[in-house]
Formats: structure tokens, C-alpha cells, sequence
């Protein structure tokens, strides 16, 4: 078992304000790899240093193996990387055809991409009749399906997903997972997935991480995960909180 | 009082056709003007106050062509727009991206200043100066008669040529992959980065786009106000018809282009003395009145 995507000690901040404090990481070639973690946690920091979106001030990504922390982000996704970010980021007023037009920007391979076109299409069928609609017109759950589409057609090795679950119904939560599961076992893509939704994430998902205030300080397998006290207080919410309604996980243990 | 010289018989509605040809053809370099501005506004969401200032270059380069190479007006045009295009891509490179980052007033001066430079500079150049130049064209003063109704084929030329330019980048940025690449990138940058799109290559071609419809604009305003180092003031008629049109609305800048350039025209004609020059900044006033965000506004579209 390789790891596609490593991730060193990376510490990345936003000006002065520290996000990510060493954080260390590997998800395995062809594996669904989860980070959970509260708002404000880092997961989409993780995730926006992969892209090269920002830059770590130490550390090191390695994809395959080659660093590529500090490369543009149009260079990140030619080497393979796709990201459908949080809150789905469409082109509002291209169509939808359009926007999935822009997610193969990288590649020139015109049968590729429309070979592409019509699997993405096969996985969302609403896609295809709404190809010709602006993208903005779309409904949440609609542009979620455009998001993870258009991330595809880069033909990624490794994609990134940030809250796909993000403002959608459970029925519609579930369905975007189930797509989630088959684009990993038939494309072979490998998927680090971020979520609040530890739920749904830790069912779908083979290895994951905790992440707290810029670090990692929990990782294992899901199943295992699921089993523990801790994880299922306090993101899976089985044992009731506390008397005082919100107690914190830091009161309760110290992490290392 | 331009196009009165030529009014002969005919009457009123000859009168009238003339001037509302003449407005038109006006109007296409206000509007090629704000198309430049709105090209850059939308990219980068700065407003480029330079935008008169390249045209008023681009006029000289063209200028240079013509006279100094002797090419034909044709291959005058291209170049023209090829030497302002890299120029364009060049001023971004060195001027605008060092400042990328920084508050809207910072880029706005540096984008004013660097109008005042190139107004000063086209001054130090031997054989350019301070001096008024004519540029010929085929045209001339050609004329066309149907029945009464005398047009001028420098007009009509005028607006057939920014017909085809605007023909283009409409094809340009409906099917091109790099036209649809600089729509999304001007409607959602990050999403844009992560598609992979070389932002900032692409806002770089984008004010080579916008310097080469600048020059566009000069070469044909050419004819009428000749060319001189201040040409470039047109801008400040043009910005009124990007606001007319809704600021960021492409299409909207060439209809506010055209409304000013006929409401001029009309003004000049039938008002009092001095009208002409306020009627551009009147129907400004009355537009964002009636509509703040300008006719084509599509500032809570774009807040999906």
C-alpha cells in the first residue's frame, strides 16, 4: 500500500493567525481518508495548502512522493489534484456545461473530456438536463453535484473534498455519499474528505484523523474511530452533553 | 457643432438621420472605451483610469504605422492592436500586479498615474510631440446617397467595424476556452484557482485584451478628432457609459456607449451652446435615478 498524498509537519497561517500547527498526515493510493474536526479546526486550511491555495510556512506535501508545497495551484491540479471546496464555488452565471467545461481547463484531450462529460453526466443525470441553465440557478444540492463533477473532470488522482454535506438535506446527504463511495471504488480515485458530518464520513471512509485547533490528535481506523468514547460524545453526539450544555473536549482529556 | 457642415437639403428627417449616424458612430468609441474599462473592471474589479490614455497610445502606434512603416490601413489596424496588446500584458506585469493586494485607492492612483505617464512620455517622443496629426483612412469623405438622405461612409464604417470587433469577442468569450476561462475567472477567482486556470496569466491577457479594444477606439476616432496627446480625455465620456450601461455588464457598456453618443450628438445640435458636453454627465444622473445599478446592472445576480 503506497501513500499518494503525504503531508509533513505543516504549519500554515492566515497573516498572523496560526492555522495549522504541525500537521502530519499520509492517505493511501485509491483509500477515502477523512479529517474531522469542529469549525475553525483547520480542515479546510489542510485542504487549501494542498491546492497551493496558500502556502505552508513549514513543512512538506509530497504528492507521490515529489514536494509540492510553494507550486501554483494550476501546476497542483496538472500534477493531479482535484478540489471541490466548501460551499461549492460555482461560476453563477456560466452554464452548467460551461462549468464543467472549466473543471477540464488542464486538459487537452478533447475525447477524454467528453468521454469525461458523460460519465460525471451518468453520475448526476439532473446535470445533463440542466446543462444549458446557469450554474446559479441551481439548487444547493444541484450545485454540490456540479461541484464534485467539475472537480472530476481534471481527471484527478487525489481529490479533496470540503463539506459536501454543507446546508443539505439528510436524504440528499446520503446520496451525494453514495456517489462519494462509487466515484472511489470505480474511478479508483483516492478521496481526503473533510467533514462535520462525522457520521456519514467515518461510515464511508477507511482511515480517519481528529483535527483540534491546528493539530491532529487522534488518528485511526474509522471503525475504530466509531467505537470510541470520546468521538462518539463529541461528534457523533450518542452521550448526552454535559450539566452545563456545552463542555469542552479539552477539559475532558489531554491530548500526547 | 461636427456633422452640421455637411447637413445640405433634405430636411428635417435627412437632419435628424444625419445626426442620430453621426451620435452612433460617436457613441461606438465611447463604447468600445467603457468596454475596455468594464473588461478590466470585471477581471480585476479595479477601474482602470489609463483606459483613455492607451487608447490615446494605441492611436500613435497606429499613427507610426501608417506614416513612418507606410503600411495599409488594414495591416495598420493589426498593428497597432499587437503592439498595444503586449504593451497591455506588459503594463500589468510591471505595474498593476506589484500593487495586487492593496486597498482599491492604492491601484486607482497608480492606474491614474500611469495616464499622466504615457500623456507626458508621447510628449518626449521625436516625431510624436505635442503636435496634431491627421490619419488617413480609405474612407475619407466618401459619401453615401439614399434618395435624400446623405450618410457619410466614414460613419458608417466606424460602426460596422465595432459591430464585427464586438461580433468577435462575443464569439470570443461565448466558445473560446480561454473567453470562457476569463468569464469564470472574473465571476469566481477561487474557483477559479482551483480548476487549475492560470489566474493571473489570464488577467494579465485581459489587459492586453483591454489595451488592444482601446486601440481599437483610437484608430477609429482617428479621423474625426485627429491625433494628439490628449485624445485620451475621451475617457471621461466613456465612463459615464459604463455606468449608464451597469458597470461590469459587458453588454451594457456598448448599449451606454451608443446613448451617450446620441444623446450628444442630438444635444449638440438642437440645445443651446455648451449642452453637448454635459448631456453625457445628465443622462447619467437621470439613469442611476431611475436605475442605480445602470441598465444592464447585474451586481445581485452575481451574489449567488
Amino acid at each position: 500500500m503506497t501513500d499518494v498524498l503525504e503531508l509533513a509537519n505543516v504549519e500554515s497561517s492566515y497573516g498572523p493567525v496560526q492555522a495549522l500547527r504541525g500537521v502530519t498526515l499520509s492517505v493511501h493510493e485509491g483509500r477515502i481518508v477523512t479529517v474531522l474536526g469542529a469549525n475553525g479546526a483547520g480542515k479546510s486550511t489542510i485542504l487549501k495548502t494542498i491546492s497551493g491555495i496558500i502556502d505552508p510556512g513549514k513543512g512538506q506535501v509530497k504528492l507521490r512522493g515529489e514536494e509540492i508545497q510553494g507550486r501554483s495551484p494550476d501546476w497542483i491540479v496538472r500534477a493531479g489534484i482535484g478540489h471541490v471546496p466548501e460551499g461549492r464555488e460555482v461560476f453563477p452565471l456560466l452554464s452548467v456545461e460551461d462549468n464543467l467545461r472549466m473543471g477540464a481547463y488542464t486538459r487537452n484531450d478533447a475525447d477524454g473530456v467528453a468521454k469525461d462529460l458523460d460519465a460525471v453526466y451518468a453520475y448526476f443525470p439532473i446535470l445533463r438536463e440542466r446543462a444549458k441553465q446557469e450554474a446559479g440557478q441551481l439548487s444547493g444540492g444541484q450545485q454540490q453535484m456540479l461541484a464534485i463533477s467539475r472537480a472530476l473532470l481534471s481527471r484527478p488522482a487525489v481529490m479533496l473534498m470540503d463539506e459536501p454535506s454543507l446546508g443539505l438535506s439528510p436524504k440528499l446527504t446520503k446520496e451525494i455519499f453514495e456517489i462519494i463511495v462509487r466515484i472511489n471504488r470505480e474511478r479508483g480515485t483516492t478521496i481526503l474528505l473533510v467533514e462535520q458530518n462525522a457520521h456519514m464520513a467515518l461510515k464511508i471512509a477507511e482511515t480517519g484523523y481528529v483535527l483540534e485547533v491546528g493539530r491532529i490528535v487522534m488518528t485511526d481506523t474509522c471503525e475504530r474511530l466509531a467505537q470510541k468514547e470520546d468521538i462518539r460524545e463529541f461528534y457523533l453526539g450518542i452521550k448526552a452533553a454535559g450539566v452545563r450544555g456545552q463542555r469542552r473536549w479539552k477539559k475532558k482529556k489531554q491530548w500526547r | 457643432m461636427r456633422g452640421r457642415g455637411i447637413l445640405g437639403g433634405g430636411g428635417l428627417v435627412n437632419q435628424f438621420l444625419q445626426l442620430l449616424l453621426a451620435g452612433v458612430a460617436q457613441g461606438c468609441v465611447y463604447a468600445l472605451v467603457a468596454l475596455g474599462f468594464v473588461l478590466i473592471y470585471k477581471a480585476t474589479e479595479t477601474v482602470n483610469f489609463a483606459q483613455g490614455d492607451l487608447m490615446m497610445l494605441g492611436a500613435f502606434f497606429a499613427l507610426t504605422g501608417s506614416t513612418t512603416l507606410g503600411l495599409p490601413y488594414w495591416l495598420t489596424i493589426v498593428f497597432a492592436l499587437a503592439v498595444m496588446a503586449v504593451f497591455g500584458m506588459l503594463a500589468e506585469r510591471l505595474v498593476l500586479r506589484p500593487v495586487l493586494g492593496y486597498p482599491a485607492f492604492t491601484v486607482v492612483m497608480v492606474t491614474i498615474g500611469m495616464g499622466y505617464i504615457l500623456r507626458g512620455v508621447v510628449t518626449m517622443i521625436p516625431g510624436w510631440g505635442t503636435d496634431t496629426y491627421t490619419f488617413a483612412t480609405p474612407f475619407a469623405d466618401a459619401v453615401i446617397r439614399l434618395g435624400a438622405v446623405v450618410l457619410a461612409v466614414q460613419q458608417l464604417a466606424v460602426i460596422g467595424m465595432t459591430a464585427a470587433l464586438c461580433l468577435a469577442l462575443y464569439l470570443f468569450f461565448r466558445y473560446a476556452k480561454l473567453g470562457v476561462a476569463m468569464q469564470a475567472t472574473s465571476q469566481n477567482q477561487l474557483a477559479a484557482y482551483y480548476m487549475g486556470i492560470p489566474v493571473r496569466r489570464v488577467n494579465m491577457l485581459i489587459w492586453g485584451l483591454s489595451a488592444a479594444v482601446a486601440t481599437f477606439a483610437g484608430i477609429l476616432l482617428a479621423p474625426v478628432t485627429f491625433v494628439h496627446s490628449n485624445m485620451g480625455f475621451i475617457g471621461l465620456k466613456a465612463f459615464p457609459a459604463a455606468v449608464v450601461g451597469g458597470f461590469g455588464s459587458v453588454p451594457g457598456s456598448i448599449v451606454g456607449g451608443l446613448i451617450i453618443g446620441v444623446v450628444e450628438s442630438l444635444a449638440g445640435y438642437y440645445l443651446p451652446e455648451g449642452f453637448k458636453d454635459v448631456a453625457a454627465y445628465v443622462v447619467v444622473l437621470i439613469v442611476l435615478m431611475v436605475r442605480p445599478s445602470g441598465i444592464f446592472g447585474e451586481t445581485a445576480r452575481k451574489k449567488v
